[in-house]
């Protein structure tokens, strides 16, 4: 008895000895965490102080680019790009309801896919950002100094507009290849003639170097494969492109089966700097076609839609050297090019490995001819002849990589849900880590030019589940931060992000800070209905439309109040913000106008149409809370029958 | 009597035409909401802005108070730059051909015309800060119940409400100030060397 109460004893010590011990392993955990690497101090931006980094994240089936600072991760400006936008008037107002108009009419809503900083050799200048528009193929560029949405560009011949918008590292043309072969031109014809009657084309826009614009330079009509993405030479490959295909099968349905039967598909190599000479013999076929060009003025605050018709076209057939076939397991996804410009990587989605072509090997092969036969008329570099390695084995769906500028690339794997280190010239794996959950893209700042800032990898997940507090059935996306400047990752942060991001594009905040506009001057504004002081406020009637010509400042509308209006008519105000101090904006809005509010920066006139429909007295208001005086910040509309002849008149201040 | 105490005057005579380059006094107001602050600098002939629309929002900014707007022009703009002109020219003269009790009273006028200067300042000031629209949006008063004013400092700096105000002479004062000690020290300069020759 007194042996066992014995060993009760001590039982009972050891157990309270082992919890204890397990509360010391318990604390030491917590300190080796968060707290014990730092990685709290490492993203922490004290308030009022900036990130180190701007990162530009596509909004996917939002439509739009959100912008956020890093290390921080915190959201400062969802750029409206492809879909109306309620807040900022995007697509509402008479200004910017151009940019949406496309060749199908006005479609307000895309999915945004793959922002590119703009390039001056090779490295990220930080003037325009641009990105495409999957579903209606659309280009869009934002300028960096306005963070504005200022030209759209529609892209012929193309659907799923998914190989795109990369730029070349001078900027001199930003790509567009369809996912989606189609016939070209557009008929109708049985979707089984696929096989040989459907094309893809893919497009380069030209980017004027001084102002930006956009314009169809070219495209070359490859054949109905899909092309999944894309990336431009550098260095020693600049004047190339690369172009990842899948379903070399040419197959038109279930292609989840059907597009997964060859063992191998290509990455096409295309000799941009050899498109523009044969463009200048004249080699090329003018196509009828029929595309918006959307362009918003910055002067005139004011966009404006053409409609161009024809198109240049290339041939790859009748244009040898133009366009290479490099086969590559196995329905690649990402096609990225290493900052020297020598390894292309195509990241083979069904296979375990990344397959790595060397552009010198390539450029050796097609000088000694050595071809395994053509597609179409395109010649097909052996295999072997152009490999430069292969990173086997190195997880499961591998999608996309990004290079540190130190010899090092990393790939996301959607499958086994990791971003994997590995290294060039050996292809051997240094490091690993997981992702919450099913990463897609990855960016490091700058990783997509000659010269990354190689500091951190923002990896971008499709698929969060408990990561976050739930919100019903639909939850957020997300995007983890790794600091990537010791030899093994280290998780930083996540955070959510708007809309499903697809890649993203990251720049030194010095590069663009200094040039980011603080207001629009308002001397230049040359806005067609703008009035800059108040002695040119007034109303006028045309018939039954009416325009009202108002300014805001601080804190009133110049008229308040104006009668004469009659139900029918159709009334534009056009108000223009006078302030020109930092951060005063105003808003308006009308009670029971049949669109969205207006938020006008200082210097800047905007639009909304309003068509009152019932007799009465109608208050509007500034929508922005703009001064201590804001709530006093509104007017009156008196609305008279069709019949009335109550001439207009309106007035500020008179009691 | 040597060169030494003319070429002193007339130095000192030229340096308050700087007036025309730089400007002569400065106001800053500085609030939280304004990361950058707003400033009016003053010249002989204009107010300008420190940075642009400056002036502009500091209008809008006061009008809330009551306060009138920075007018465009004062007729104090058409004046000073006139008597810079005659000062500066009479000192020239007066370096070239008279003797050096001349250079104390050209110093003298001088110093009383800014001290004028300085009072008109000082009046027009005052009347900004409390000449007050009586529909002003805001009306503040002192714990003693009468209307609170909102003049700027004279010289230094004061709290005014949300806002800390500054106000100080800028290079064109100092190369008043400067010309005006040149002249004061070319009657003592003037008055030695007289002394020396007469030994």
């Amino acid at each position: 008895m007194k042996q066992i109460s014995k060993i009760l004893f001590i039982t009972a010590i050891l157990s309270l000895m082992i919890s204890s011990c397990a509360d010391v392993n318990k604390d030491k955990k917590i300190t080796d965490g968060a707290l014990g690497s730092n990685a709290a101090e490492k993203v922490y931006v004290a308030p009022g102080e900036h990130d180190e980094f701007y990162a530009f994240v596509s909004g996917g089936f939002s439509g739009q680019l959100s912008v956020y600072g890093l290390p921080s991760g915190r959201l400062f400006k969802v750029i409206p790009v492809f879909s109306q936008d309620a807040e900022k008037a995007w697509g509402y107002n008479e200004e910017t309801k151009p940019m949406l108009n496309t060749s199908y009419g006005f479609v307000p809503w895309d999915d945004a896919h793959h922002p590119d900083i703009s390039q001056t050799n090779g490295e990220v200048d930080g003037r325009w950002v641009f990105i495409n528009g999957n579903n209606t193929p659309r280009i869009a560029k934002i300028d960096l100094s306005t963070f504005e949405t200022t030209e759209i560009i529609e892209v012929p011949n193309s659907a799923g507009n998914h190989s795109s918008s990369f730029v070349t590292e001078n900027t001199e043309y930003v790509v567009a290849g369809t996912r989606f072969s189609v016939p070209v031109p557009q008929e109708d014809i049985a979707i089984k003639e696929y096989k040989g009657k459907f094309k893809g084309a893919v497009s380069f826009i030209s980017v004027d170097p001084d102002h930006g614009n956009m314009e169809m330079a070219f495209q070359i009509l490859l054949p109905g494969f899909n092309y999944d993405l894309a990336h431009p030479g550098r260095g020693t490959s600049h004047g190339w492109f690369f172009f990842t295909t899948y379903n070399t099968e040419e197959a038109n349905s279930l292609l989840e089966v059907n597009a997964s039967q060859n063992d191998k598909d290509f990455i096409a190599a295309i000799n941009w700097k050899k498109a523009e000479e044969y463009i200048k013999q004249g080699k090329f076929k003018t196509m009828p076609a029929n595309y918006a060009h959307n362009v918003y003025d910055e002067k005139t605050h004011t966009a404006t839609s053409t409609m161009k018709k024809e198109v240049k076209v290339l041939d790859p057939a009748e244009c040898p050297g133009l366009v290479y076939f490099l086969p590559t397991p196995k329905s690649p996804h990402g096609c990225d090019v290493d900052p020297s410009g020598e390894y292309i990587v195509g990241n083979g989605k069904l296979s375990a490995d990344l397959t790595v072509h060397s552009f010198s090997k390539m450029i050796k092969a097609i000088e000694n001819k050595q071809f395994d036969g053509d597609a179409y008329g395109i010649p097909i570099i052996k295999f072997e002849d152009a490999l430069a390695g292969v990173v086997s084995q190195a997880g499961l769906g591998p999608l996309h990589t990004e290079f540190d500028g130190k010899g090092n690339g990393y790939t996301t794997f959607f499958i086994s849900s990791e971003v994997v280190k590995w290294k060039l010239g050996s292809w051997e794996v240094v490091d690993r880590k997981p992702t919450y959950y099913s990463v897609g893209h990855l960016m490091i700042p700058g990783g997509n030019s000659r010269k990354p800032f190689g500091k951190y990898v923002l990896a971008m997940n499709k698929i969060t589940k408990d990561r976050y507090l739930p919100t019903g059935p639909e939850v957020t996306q997300s995007a983890q931060l790794y600091d990537i400047t010791g030899e093994k990752m280290e998780l930083l942060l996540d955070f959510p992000t708007i809309g499903e991001p697809h890649y993203a594009a990251g720049i030194a905040a010095d590069l663009i800070k200094p040039r980011s506009k603080k207001i629009y001057k308002l001397e230049e504004n040359e806005h067609k209905y703008a009035v800059k002081n108040n002695e040119n406020v007034r109303v006028e009637r045309d018939g039954k439309e009416v325009h009202v010509y108002m300014t805001m400042i601080r804190s009133h509308f110049t008229p308040d109040n104006i009668e004469g209006i009659k139900v029918g008519d159709k009334v534009y105000f056009h108000v223009t913000n006078l302030e020109q101090d930092y951060d005063v904006p105003h808003g308006v809005s009308m009670i029971g106008a049949n669109t969205s509010e207006l938020l006008i920066m200082p210097g800047q006139t905007e639009t909304f149409v309003w068509e009152p429909k019932q007799v009465g007295v109608w208050p509007f208001y500034c929508t922005d809370f703009c001064s201590a005086l804001h709530q006093e910040m509104q007017g009156y509309v008196r609305v008279s029958p069709a019949s009335s002849n109550i001439e207009l008149s309106w007035s500020l201040g008179e009691d | 009597m040597k060169k030494k105490s003319r070429i002193l005057m007339l130095v000192g005579a030229l340096l308050p035409l700087f007036l025309f380059v730089f400007p002569l006094w400065n106001i800053t107001l500085e609030a939280p909401q304004y990361p950058t602050p707003l400033g009016m600098d003053i010249y002989i002939n204009d107010f300008a802005d420190m940075h642009p629309h400056d002036i502009k929002n500091i209008n809008l900014m006061n009008h809330y108070v009551g306060m009138k707007y920075i007018p465009e022009s004062i007729p104090e703009f058409r004046i000073f730059p006139i008597v810079i002109i005659i000062m500066a020219s009479l000192g020239t003269v007066l370096a070239f051909t008279t003797n050096y009790k001349w250079f104390l009273g050209w110093f003298i006028v001088m110093a009383l015309l800014a001290l004028a200067g300085i009072y008109d300042f000082y009046l027009w000031e005052h009347d900004y800060g409390h000449n007050l629209d009586p529909k002003a949006i805001m009306k503040f008063t002192n714990p003693d119940g009468t209307v609170m004013g909102f003049q700027p400092p004279l010289f230094g700096t004061k709290d005014i409400l949300n806002f800390r105000a500054h106000s100080y002479p800028q290079l064109g004062a100092y190369f008043l100030a400067a010309g005006m000690a040149l002249t004061f020290i070319s009657y003592f300069v003037g008055k030695r060397e007289k002394t020396s020759k007469l030994q």
